[in-house]
């Protein structure tokens, strides 16, 4: 890249940018920012053993936010004229009651993010359509050669191409490239008149190489084939409190329903997270340490800087069992007078920054994977997940488990059909009494919504023991 | 300024600026080589203001365009979309369009709709309202929710605040079979979310309600919107789970709407013919009990999922989904129905920029006779769902298994408040053990259900 900032991407100049921004910021107006965002998505997908159906999507707009204590102004466009950006301007300092005019706003320095976790040359994210159609018909061969039972396999590729600027009132001019792109494999089998799914998939901010090395694109075919075929023979799933113990990986899900979003610091602000009040105070056994961590190489979750230009970082929330930390972007940290941890997120320039997760894992603890099933006498093991929820206010969270099996005598034994696991999140962890070594990250699959936002996030968990967690299968007693 | 208020007609000539560029685009595809292609263009404008605690805690504006293409090369196809309408990026955007198709494999099945089926009348089906309410307008609207909510009850000490939003838009859709469509529609939505503590052990709870219509004048006081969200919220106070057994569930018409949803979902003919569906074959089949009948419309007036047309251009209409108790129809676009060997029901949908899938228009329940209190006073020792939470379903199976929110019912009352509890069954045995729907059915959104209730699930809890 030939400049810092991409101002070309946009075809605007640094002036426009800045009379913009002291349009927006008038005296009230504590902090304002502009956020500019170009994106190109593409999708292409399989089924039916025919890559049949391809999409290419452009936008491009930038976002005006004006916040004066506790109240937001915002305006987007998806023009860039001067007369836009000036429109906006005006729209989001509606909210300060004050005097109209342009302030001078300090000249910020050009720069670019300390580090870059994902160096992804354009040519690599830009791959041929034609690859990527080759790797789909693989994946849909690799699958039905696993079983014959297996009908139907449908995979699609995605990715994305972002290209963004920040410029704020307190002085950044900061510009990012993030490439993201996902990898998705879906069976169906049928035995007769059983019929049943599996899903399997990764991704991250790397490029088409990723899929390849290690033929990781015919290892999700053959997972997401193994999973269907697996759970044709899944019994009922037990009903009512036992022990559970999550595999590693995935099943992280736990920590960022359970606790990730009660930790959200626009929450805690307005005290209606469960969490609200329990700094310092102990929320987790005192094997359990979790962070929150957007400067991972490569991940999903992880961006050089938020999108509010701060960089990311590798934040504490519980360590040992005691909260340590909330989740923050500048207008929380600001009225909380706590740290800024560079969590301030949004999904694209139509919407407004909030604190969110990036990567969200327990580090590893000490325990045996193995030791820790042989502990259990009756219960569940649960190795992936699908979605999650949470009601941040009263703390209750639920997580589905998409592979588990029953453990009988400290063996795993029977798989069973998908069931909801449902607790308490401030409650759930003083729960954990033991944590493998193993710490494994997810494969690269998730997406948080908040606020009808999504965003990427990955997850993390080493194998552990929860004594007693509500399972809802159908099985009573 | 205070709102103006006019009736619009939410169908257009298809003369205006959209229209031409919808044909342009059209025409520039056939350069490209594309054989077949339909476009369709939205643009719009919302405005939305959310209070909290009584002061303005965001507001936000926004206009916004976008332009969908979908391009055939013979029997290949390829979708694209960009917010950019400049002549040069629009041209850019077509060319790469048609190299896209030209880089999948055929699809015998794929091609636009036959040119007798495009809808030939668009009636106005009066979704559109002119009225334009400025920010010092909604933020009092919004304001006065809130604060109905928080006078209501002396528990309700905190709020996440009292949403107003409204917004305009317009959608053109054309093809090069001749067809040129255009609507208008509006939304104006009023929520609010309040926080109760309960003052012994001090824990929290949250509920919320709303209200949404396309017209401004049909839509609930802010005061009625805030006394019911605030009587949600408290009634939660002091929850606690219940032990683990079978018993009859009573739906409350929201969470009866979700599961309405769930049957939505399952007769997508995209999951049909993808085997994904727990639905599949099972056409002409029994459902349900005999009394039970289901409704896709597409043409009721002001619905929030109304609209004149499909998005491939066919004119919608109203569908039997269940027709007394046996599976009837699916919904289907051209596709979809096509690869099941059925016409389509006129449910194409089209969000800007994706594929062209199916979606309900304004699919409901048909109510009954019974209020929910008369359901609940039949009910001996049962659970009242309010809440669901999770992605506990799996389409394939319909195995169902969800957290849950709601009361104990007890003789016919409700005694106390249930969280941290699941439901679970399977969604084909629960239609078929559905019991008693209620006469409350209410439209506040594309799905709608009155209350209703299933002879009996498996709650686990402690």
């Amino acid at each position: 890249m030939g400049q810092l900032i991409p101002l070309d991407s946009f075809g605007v100049t640094e002036h426009d940018v800045l009379e913009a921004l002291g349009r927006v910021k008038v005296r009230d107006v504590d902090y304002a920012d502009l956020y500019f965002e170009s994106c190109v998505s593409e999708s292409v997908s399989m089924e039916e053993s025919l890559v049949k159906r391809a999409t290419k999507s452009i936008s491009q707009g930038v976002g005006v936010r004006a916040t004066a204590g506790e109240k937001t102004g915002f305006a987007y466009s998806d023009d860039l004229t001067r007369h836009d950006l000036e429109l906006a301007a005006d729209t989001a300092r509606y909210i300060a009651n004050s005097p109209g005019g342009s302030q001078p706003v300090p000249v910020p320095v050009h720069s670019r993010p300390a580090r870059d976790l994902y160096p992804v040359p354009h040519a690599q994210a830009d791959v041929a359509t034609a690859d990527r159609v080759t790797l789909l018909n693989r994946i849909d061969a690799e699958a039905r050669r696993y079983d014959p039972r297996i009908k139907n396999v449908m995979a699609s590729f995605n990715t994305e191409y972002k290209i963004v600027m920040v410029a704020t009132s307190d002085g950044t001019f900061i510009g990012d490239v993030q490439p993201l792109s996902r990898l998705q494999v879906t069976c169906i089998a049928e035995d007769g008149g059983n019929r049943q799914i599996g899903s399997f998939g990764g991704g991250g901010r790397i490029g088409f190489d990723f899929y390849r090395q290690g033929d990781r694109y015919l290892n999700y075919a053959k997972e997401a084939a193994r999973i269907a075929i697996l759970n044709l023979s899944a019994v009922e799933a037990p009903a009512g409190v036992i022990p559970v113990v999550l595999g590693g990986g995935w099943p992280g899900i736990l920590l960022h329903e359970a606790i990730g979003h009660g930790l959200e610091a626009d929450f805690n602000r307005k005290k209606t997270s469960a969490f609200s009040n329990l700094l310092g105070k102990r929320v987790a056994s005192d094997v359990c340490t979790i962070v929150d961590d957007g400067t991972l190489p490569d991940r999903r979750g992880s961006l050089n800087m938020d999108d509010e230009g701060t960089a990311t970082a590798r934040t504490m929330l519980i360590e040992k069992g005691i909260l340590r930390g909330y989740i923050t972007d500048k207008l929380n940290a600001r009225l909380l007078g706590i740290p800024l941890t560079g969590n301030g997120r949004r999904e694209s320039y139509q919407s407004l920054v909030l604190p969110r997760m990036t990567n969200t894992f327990m580090l590893a603890g000490e325990s045996n994977p193995e030791d820790i099933i042989k502990s259990v006498k009756r219960g569940l093991y649960a190795v992936s997940f699908g979605g999650g929820q949470v009601d941040i206010t009263n703390g209750k969270f639920v997580f589905s488990a998409s592979e588990a099996y029953l453990i009988e005598d400290g063996k795993v034994t029977k798989p069973v059909k998908g069931a909801t696991l449902i607790g308490s999140g401030p409650e759930i962890l003083t729960k954990v009494s033991m944590v493998g070594h193993d710490l494994k990250l997810d494969e690269g699959i998730g997406t948080c919504g908040k606020e009808g936002q999504s965003v990427p996030v990955g997850v993390g968990l080493p194998t552990i023991r929860i004594d007693e967690i509500t399972v809802g299968g159908t099985q009573a007693g | 300024m205070s709102e103006v208020r006019e009736s619009g007609r939410s169908v257009q000539p298809a003369n205006g600026h959209l229209a031409q560029l919808a044909s342009d685009v059209l025409a520039m595809a056939k350069q490209h080589g594309a054989t077949e292609a339909d476009v369709v263009v939205a643009d719009g404008e919302n405005l939305s203001v959310q209070i909290r605690l009584g002061s303005v805690d965001r507001l936000s504006k926004a206009r916004e365009k976008r332009l969908g293409l979908r391009v055939f090369v013979g029997k290949r196809s390829a979708t694209s979309s960009t917010s950019d309408f400049s002549s040069e990026s629009l041209r850019r955007l077509v060319s790469e369009t048609c190299t896209l198709a030209k880089a999948v494999v055929e699809d015998p099945v794929s091609g636009l709709p036959a040119a007798d089926q495009l809808a030939t009348d668009q009636p106005d089906l009066d979704l559109y309202d002119e009225t334009r309410l400025d920010t010092d307008r909604q933020i009092d609207l919004a304001k006065r929710a809130e604060a109905a909510a928080l006078a209501s009850d002396a528990r309700i000490t905190n709020s996440e605040g009292a949403d107003f939003d409204s917004s305009w838009g317009r959608v053109v859709l054309g093809n090069n079979h001749g067809f040129i469509g255009e609507y208008r529609s509006s939304s104006y939505s009023l929520a609010v979310s309040p926080v109760a503590v309960d003052p012994v052990s001090g824990s929290m709870q949250r509920d919320a309600w709303y209200d949404v219509r396309r017209k401004f004048h049909t839509l609930d006081t802010p005061e009625a919107i805030g006394r019911e969200a605030a009587k949600r919220t408290v009634r939660r106070l002091g929850a606690r789970k219940v032990g683990t057994k079978r018993v009859p569930v009573v739906f409350d018409q929201e969470t009866a709407g979700s599961l309405l949803g769930n049957l939505c979902s399952a007769v997508s003919g995209y999951a049909l013919y993808k085997g994904a569906s727990f639905l599949g074959g099972q056409l002409g089949k029994r459902l349900a009990p005999d009394w039970f009948t289901v409704y896709d419309d597409g043409r009721m007036v002001g619905g929030l999922g109304s609209r004149p047309f499909d998005g491939e251009g066919l004119p919608t209409r109203k569908n039997t989904v269940v027709d007394n108790g046996v599976l009837a129809s699916y919904l289907l676009d051209t596709y979809s129905g096509k690869k099941l060997g059925l016409p389509s029901s006129g449910n194409a949908s089209r969000s800007v920029g994706e594929s062209p899938s199916v979606g309900p228009t304004n699919f409901y329940l048909t109510p009954g006779t019974c209020s929910a209190e008369d359901i609940i006073r039949g009910v001996k020792d049962g659970l009242y769902v309010t809440e669901l939470i999770g992605f506990g379903i799996n389409m394939v199976t319909g195995d169902y298994s969800r957290g849950a929110g709601g009361f104990w019912i007890e003789n016919g009352e409700l005694t106390y408040p249930v969280e941290e509890i699941t439901i679970a069954g399977n969604l084909k045995q629960m239609f078929s053990d559905i019991e008693i729907v209620g006469s409350d059915l209410v439209f506040r959104g594309r799905i709608a259900s009155p209350t209703l209730k299933i002879a009996e699930m498996t709650v686990a809890g402690n």
